[in-house]
Parts: C-alpha cells; sequence; structure tokens
C-alpha cells in the first residue's frame, strides 16, 4: 500500500481541490448582519473544507475497495493475512490529532475575536453579596466588561413571548429596536422556563435562565428586520414563540426611541 | 480464575419451557434473552418510527396542523425516550450483547442469568407504561431532555411515568452492564487471553463500564427531579432557589456517555462483520482496543458541550471543545483500520456488507458535523437547531441503526438456520439509505438558516426543504416492509443456512445452527485467533 502511494498525491490533491471550490462556491449560511456574522461564516468556511476533504475521502476510499477488492463469481480463499501496520497507524492517528489541534485553536481565535472569552463580571471575590451575578454570554468589544452598560437593553422572555424594557426611556416594546452600527448589550432574564435569544442573522444564541441572568453583547452591521427566535424547547406554543430586532441607522432609532420615551413626559 | 455455572442453574435450564413459547417466559437462557431483546426492541421502534412519521406529516407544512400542540410535544418526546432507551441501547447492548458474548468468551451462558432475565423483563413493562401515559393526563412533552422548570410546569403524571420509565430502563441497563463486565473479565474459557477476544467483547467491556458509572448519576438526578415535581422540593426549581443549570449537567453526565452505549457496541459488531466478509483480519486489533478504551475516558469528561449556550463560563466551554473534538481521533482511528481491513480483501457485497458500508459513510459524515459542533462558536449559532437533528440521527440511526440491520442479516442464519433472502436485502439497504439521506442532509440546511428544533411551525420559506425531508423519512418507513416480509418469509421458505454459512471463525460459527442450550455439544473451541483469516484455518479443518 506505501509502496504505491505516489498515485495518492494527485488524486488526494483533486478531492482537496474539489472540496476548496464546493467551499467557497456554496453558500449555506443566511444573510450576515452582525459583526459576528463573517467571523462565524469564516470559521464555517474552513471547518466546511476540512469536513468535504475528509469525507469524500473517505467515501471515495470505501466504494473504491468495495469495487477493486470485489470477490469474483465463482473466486473462494482468503485475502491477505494483513494484521496490522505499525507506520500507517501512527499515521492516521497523527493526522487526525493535527487536524483536531489546529481546529480547536483556530475556534478558539474565532471564539476569543466573538468576545466569547471576554470576563463578564465574573470576579466573584470583590462581589458584594447585593451585586448582580451575570451567569454567562458573549460580550463584545473592550469597553463592556461590565456586561451591562448604561446602554443595556433588558429582555424578559416568557411563555410565549420576548419583551423588551429600555430602562432609560422606561418603556417596553415588544419589538427590539437598535441602532446599526453601534454595540448593543442586552440583559435577559426569564420569567418561566428556559428560553433561548436566537438571531439566525447575527449568529449569536443565548439560552434565557429563570433565576440566572444572562447577557449578550452585539453590533448589527446591517438595516433590517430580523427574526428573534426562540430555541429552547418552553411549552406547545414554543414553535411560535418570535420576535423582531429591527436594525434602523442612528437617527430613525433616535425617532423611535423619542416617540416612545416615557421619561420626556 | 474462571467461575463455571453451578449445576442448580442447569437444572432449572432444563425446566425452562420448549419451543417457541420459551421466549415469551423468563427463560435464563442467554440466547433466549438476546432474542427478546430483539423482537422487543423492534417493536418498540416500530412505535417510535410511527411517531417520528407523525413528526414529518405535521412539518409537511408550515402551520401547526396535523396534530394538537400538546400532543406535538408529547410525540416528540417519546420518539426520542423510545428509540433511545427502548430500542438502540437495549438492542447493540443487551440483544447482540447477550447472544454473542457468551460464545466470544467460551462460556455456556452469562454470569448471572437470572439478573440477566430480570433486566430484560423490566423493559416491556416500562416501555408500555411510558405508552400508556399517553392515555392518562398526555405523555411527557418536555423532550426526552425533560429540562426543568419545563418538565415541573407540564401536567405531572406525565412526567412522572416517563421518569419512572427511565428509572426502570436505566436499572435494567446497569444489570445488564455488570453482567457483561463480570462475564467477559471472569466467565472466559480457560487459555482465552484478553487480547485473544472478538473485538465486540472490548466494545462491550468499554460500554459497560459507561453504563454503570454514568447511568447511576442519571437515576439520581431523576429522583431528585420527580421530588421537585411531587413533592415541591427545589432542586432544580429557581421559584424556590433551585439551579436549572445543574439539571443540565447532571443529564448530560448520562446522557452524553448514552452516545457511546449506543455506538460503541456498533463498532463492534461492525468490527465482527467486516472481517469475514472481506475476508481478511481486523486491522490494527491492539490500536482499536486502545481507541475504544480512548473513547470511553474522553466520553465521560465532555457532557457540557450541551451546554454551550446554557450558563457555561468561558473556560468550561473552552475545556469541552477540546475534550469533544479529540474524540474524533479515536473514532478516526477505528474508521481507518476498518477501510484497511476491506483493501485487499476478497468481499462479498451481501446485505449485511452493504449495512456496514453505509454505516461508515454516513457515519464519517455524522462525525465530521460532530467535530464541527463541539467548537463553541460553531455550537452557538446551530444549538437546538436542526443542524443538532441532523448530526445525531446520522450517528444514531445512520450510525446505530444501520449496524443494527447488519447484524441481523449476519447473524440471522446463525440464529435461525436461514438466509435471509440477499434480493430483498439489496431493496431494504437502498430505500433506507436513499431514504436517510434525503431525510437528514437537508435538515443541516434548515439548522444553518433559522429553523430550531422541537417546533411544529416554521418560516414558509423552509417548506419545500422540508417536503424532501419529509419524503425520505416516507421512503424509511417503507423500507421496513421489505424487511420483514424477508424476515418471515426467509424463516418459512429461507435457504438452509448451514453452521457456517460465511465461513467465520469467531466461536458462534463453529457450533450448529441454531446452537445448542449449551452452545456447544463438548467443550468449547478456544479460538485464539478469531480473525486468522488468509491463513488456511478453514482449509485445515
Amino acid at each position: 500500500m506505501l509502496n504505491k502511494s505516489y498515485y495518492l498525491i494527485p488524486i488526494i490533491s483533486i478531492i482537496i481541490g474539489i472540496s476548496f471550490w464546493i467551499g467557497f462556491s456554496v453558500n449555506l449560511l443566511p444573510e450576515e448582519a452582525s459583526i459576528n456574522a463573517p467571523i462565524y461564516d469564516e470559521l464555517f468556511k474552513i471547518l466546511f473544507i476540512i469536513g468535504l476533504i475528509l469525507f469524500i475521502g473517505m467515501t471515495a476510499l470505501v466504494i473504491y475497495s468495495l469495487f477493486k477488492f470485489r470477490k469474483k463469481e465463482g473466486e473462494f480463499g482468503d485475502g491477505i493475512a494483513l494484521e496490522g501496520n505499525l507506520s500507517l497507524e501512527i499515521i492516521w492517528t497523527v493526522i487526525p490529532s493535527i487536524i483536531v489541534l489546529f481546529v480547536g485553536i483556530y475556534s478558539y481565535n474565532i471564539y476569543d475575536r466573538m468576545g466569547g472569552m471576554n470576563e463578564l463580571n465574573h470576579n466573584h471575590a470583590n462581589m458584594n453579596a447585593n451585586d448582580e451575578k451575570i451567569w454567562a454570554g458573549i460580550s463584545q468589544g473592550n469597553n463592556s466588561n461590565s456586561g451591562l452598560g448604561e446602554t443595556a437593553i433588558e429582555v424578559s422572555a416568557m411563555q410565549f413571548a420576548f419583551l423588551f424594557n429600555y430602562p432609560q426611556g422606561e418603556f417596553i416594546s415588544g419589538e427590539l429596536h437598535v441602532p446599526v452600527d453601534q454595540e448593543i448589550s442586552i440583559k435577559m432574564e426569564s420569567k418561566d422556563v428556559i428560553h433561548a435569544f436566537w438571531i439566525p442573522e447575527f449568529r449569536i444564541k443565548q439560552d434565557i435562565i429563570p433565576g440566572q441572568p444572562t447577557i449578550l453583547n452585539f453590533t448589527p452591521t446591517r438595516i433590517g428586520k430580523y427574526p428573534i427566535i426562540c430555541a429552547e424547547l418552553c411549552g406547545p406554543y414554543h414553535g411560535g414563540m418570535r420576535a423582531s430586532i429591527i436594525v434602523e441607522d442612528k437617527s430613525d432609532y433616535e425617532k423611535w426611541f423619542n416617540q416612545n420615551n416615557k421619561t420626556n413626559l | 480464575m474462571t467461575i463455571l455455572i453451578d449445576n442448580k442453574t442447569k437444572v432449572k435450564e432444563s425446566l425452562q419451557p420448549k419451543g417457541f413459547l420459551r421466549y415469551f417466559s423468563f427463560s435464563l437462557d442467554h440466547k433466549v434473552i438476546g432474542i427478546q431483546y430483539l423482537v422487543c426492541g423492534f417493536l418498540f421502534y416500530l412505535v417510535g418510527g410511527t411517531l417520528a412519521s407523525a413528526i414529518r406529516i405535521e412539518l409537511i407544512s408550515p402551520l401547526s396542523d396535523f396534530l394538537p400542540r400538546d400532543v406535538y410535544n408529547q410525540v416528540l418526546t417519546l420518539h426520542g425516550t423510545i428509540m433511545i432507551f427502548l430500542w438502540i441501547v437495549p438492542v447493540v447492548n443487551g440483544a447482540f450483547g447477550n447472544y454473542l458474548i457468551p460464545f466470544y468468551v467460551g462460556a455456556r451462558d452469562m454470569a448471572f442469568p437470572r439478573l440477566n432475565a430480570v433486566a430484560f423483563w423490566l423493559i416491556p413493562p416500562s416501555g408500555l407504561m411510558l405508552i400508556a401515559s399517553y392515555f392518562i393526563e398526555g405523555a411527557a412533552q418536555s423532550g426526552w431532555t425533560a429540562y426543568p422548570p419545563l418538565s415541573i410546569t407540564t401536567p405531572q403524571s406525565g412526567q412522572i411515568i416517563w421518569i419512572l420509565s427511565v428509572l426502570l430502563l436505566g436499572g435494567s441497563s446497569i444489570f445488564g452492564g455488570i453482567n457483561f463486565i463480570v462475564t467477559i473479565l471472569k466467565l472466559r474459557r480457560p487459555g482465552l487471553k484478553l487480547m485473544n477476544l472478538p473485538m465486540y467483547c472490548w466494545a462491550m467491556l468499554g460500554t459497560s463500564i459507561l453504563v454503570v458509572l454514568s447511568t447511576p448519576v442519571l437515576a439520581g438526578t431523576l429522583i431528585l427531579l420527580s421530588f421537585d415535581i411531587v413533592a415541591h422540593t427545589g432542586f432544580f426549581n429557581p421559584a424556590l432557589g433551585g439551579n436549572v443549570v445543574v439539571y443540565q449537567h447532571l443529564f448530560w453526565f448520562y446522557s452524553h456517555p448514552a452516545v457511546y452505549i449506543m455506538v460503541l457496541p456498533a463498532f463492534g459488531l461492525v468490527s465482527e462483520i467486516l472481517p469475514i466478509h472481506c475476508r481478511k483480519p481486523l486491522f490494527g486489533y491492539t490500536t482499536m482496543v486502545f481507541s475504544i478504551m480512548g473513547i470511553v475516558v474522553l466520553g465521560l469528561v465532555v457532557w457540557a458541550h450541551h451546554m454551550f449556550t446554557s450558563g457555561t463560563p468561558p473556560w468550561m466551554r473552552l475545556f469541552f471543545t477540546i475534550a469533544t473534538a479529540f474524540i474524533a481521533v479515536p473514532t478516526g482511528i477505528k474508521f481507518f483500520n476498518w477501510v484497511a481491513t476491506m483493501w485487499g480483501g476478497k468481499i462479498s457485497l451481501n446485505s449485511a456488507m452493504l449495512f456496514s458500508c453505509g454505516f461508515i459513510i454516513n457515519f464519517v459524515f455524522g462525525g465530521i458535523t460532530g467535530v464541527a459542533l463541539a467548537q463553541v462558536p460553531f455550537d452557538i449559532h446551530v444549538h437546538d437547531t436542526y443542524f443538532v437533528v441532523a448530526h445525531f440521527h446520522y450517528i444514531v440511526y445512520g450510525g446505530s441503526v444501520f449496524v443494527i440491520f447488519s447484524s441481523i442479516y449476519h447473524w440471522y442464519p446463525k440464529v435461525v438456520g436461514k438466509i435471509l433472502n440477499e434480493n430483498l436485502g439489496y431493496l431494504h439497504f437502498a430505500l433506507t439509505f436513499i431514504g436517510f439521506n434525503l431525510c437528514f442532509a437537508p435538515q443541516h440546511w434548515l439548522g444553518l438558516n433559522g429553523m430550531p428544533r422541537r417546533v411544529a411551525e416554521y418560516d414558509p420559506q423552509f417548506q419545500f426543504v422540508n417536503q424532501i425531508s419529509s419524503i425520505g423519512a416516507l421512503l424509511m418507513a417503507i423500507s421496513t416492509i421489505p424487511f420483514l416480509i424477508n424476515i418471515f418469509i426467509s424463516f418459512k421458505k429461507g435457504k438452509i443456512a448451514g453452521n457456517n454459512p460465511w465461513n467465520g471463525l469467531t466461536p458462534e460459527w463453529l457450533t450448529t445452527s441454531p446452537p445448542p442450550v449449551e452452545n456447544w455439544e463438548g467443550e468449547a473451541p478456544l479460538v485464539n485467533e478469531p480473525y486468522g483469516y488468509g491463513k488456511d484455518y478453514l482449509s485445515c479443518k
């Protein structure tokens, strides 16, 4: 098997070529509408290409073996009594380990760029009993260490709706309005069971957990209306638990905000 | 070192009913118990499959219009629970384990025959109880994961019956696990070394270790959950100061290993089937053994990858990403070893072999999406979506269920003494393979583009792809028909198999078909090279 390995070079190159071609020409993902989305799609593309190479390669190997080594009509007897090959076995332990390690380190980098490794307010040693504890989330950018700036919008989830509370304006909305290109911080808490806050176009999701506030920071980059979807089974109307996020430019957002603002009254 | 079955057991054995009736009795014969597990599991598979069809019918249209909403949630809960706890786990472990392990270790029965029978007879009542709960106040409707607080707030009777039935099934699983560990380690025929055992023994040893270590955690968790439901304690109820995320940790501490409990035995079965039909020794026996044990160890420390969007701190997400991704290494070794087993062989492309190859291809696909899902940033977008649904069906259906069918084609001649019809087998494979991929491959796209799992209604833009998926499900449902016809027709009119139709070298082929109650007429043969193909063992005889 090894002494014929020069045959493999063109075949592997073709498989890699096809995988790259498919990886770059097929888009399986929805619109990119936050600064997370292109980072996510970069990771997806890399994983998709590596996955295609492995899948096409393995499938081709299985199908080729089935045809090449098929027992002929009337043929008896066994194949070669080959019980193992240490160098081959080392190769297919080491190569997958390298791939997995690469993917792990690369996705760590992606996660860090998404803000996943940023501290929430997890500084438990200096916490007072009254300080609110944030359990989880993704925070983005440098100035959001607290995760709860003055601009935080409070999301409360209940069977089967999301409500968005704008503390600065002291009003509650059924739609999430946000200005484009600005970092948004939301603090989420559930009134009853576990829900999840998912915007596919933003590539973010975070469970909304009763008794444990979670945060999510994101920066929308494209004006438009996108669905907010509950992704955690929450009861009979789970499939209908949706809301919308409306990303608008700053002036439109301010107009909407001032229309609803109750502190002006 | 070895323990012999005491004489009392043998006397009891002779008092067992004979003929067909013994399959309905408290039989102590491991072969009878194995068949009981298989047939019982298959009947539950038909129930679970019917529920799956109901789900796919509901999803033909974007509106919730086929089932009432709460019934839909009961259907998906029952579908998951039945397929896992009543079909795959009992069949890949209980059915094939019971039938094959005593042959492989050269014993006349399992180490604890009565415990073995108890383990089986726990299954039918708990399964029936689970299904019957639908007719009381409705079955459980919080998914097979039963996350609180949803499981605490939905109607109580269904959830409590669900917990009781999963506890009984878990108990059955633990009894089976203890039995397999003791049988493999202590009941080996004198002279038979551990490293000469057929690979399925190693797979069952690893699986049973996982069962014994992790199932009690699920049991404890569900007991606490039941206290929360009936006694209004506050272990997991946030309204009473409980913590819902702790439940998820405890639940997945069992339920991720459960994936390996479903899939490691399948790896073992494929390792038995491939060498025989490829006429070649199993490639890399030692690395196979180490990779099984590697999967067992890693499988215990990856559970939180199901909780990347729950409340978990960043460092924990990172640890579980790396641990999960590394499972791909031992799994990859096994795949390369299987392909190397095929390489240079003389392959008979029969139904058993087709299903095994289908398994390899499906499982590679599911494994690749699994490594992707292990990456936190990737998972955050697709968690709890149809991408995940597609991924795990590639593992448990494309993996385990394909292997179950492969094994039925492979061992039916031993159990019944007749060979299954190959043409019906090809038809069964073609329908299953095409139907399965048509059903589940498009679901990856659905998940990536915004369709969450466990919903009865969805965006109209997803209708076309959902309809394709439903057509695939229909093909899968139809594929059961040629299989069932084959089983019954071959039972009556099938070609006589003889003792060793595939010219196998593993011990079960060295006795009559069907085997006698004591497994061998005389002493158990000592098989030190269960994969000694290409060495003229058969022509020497």
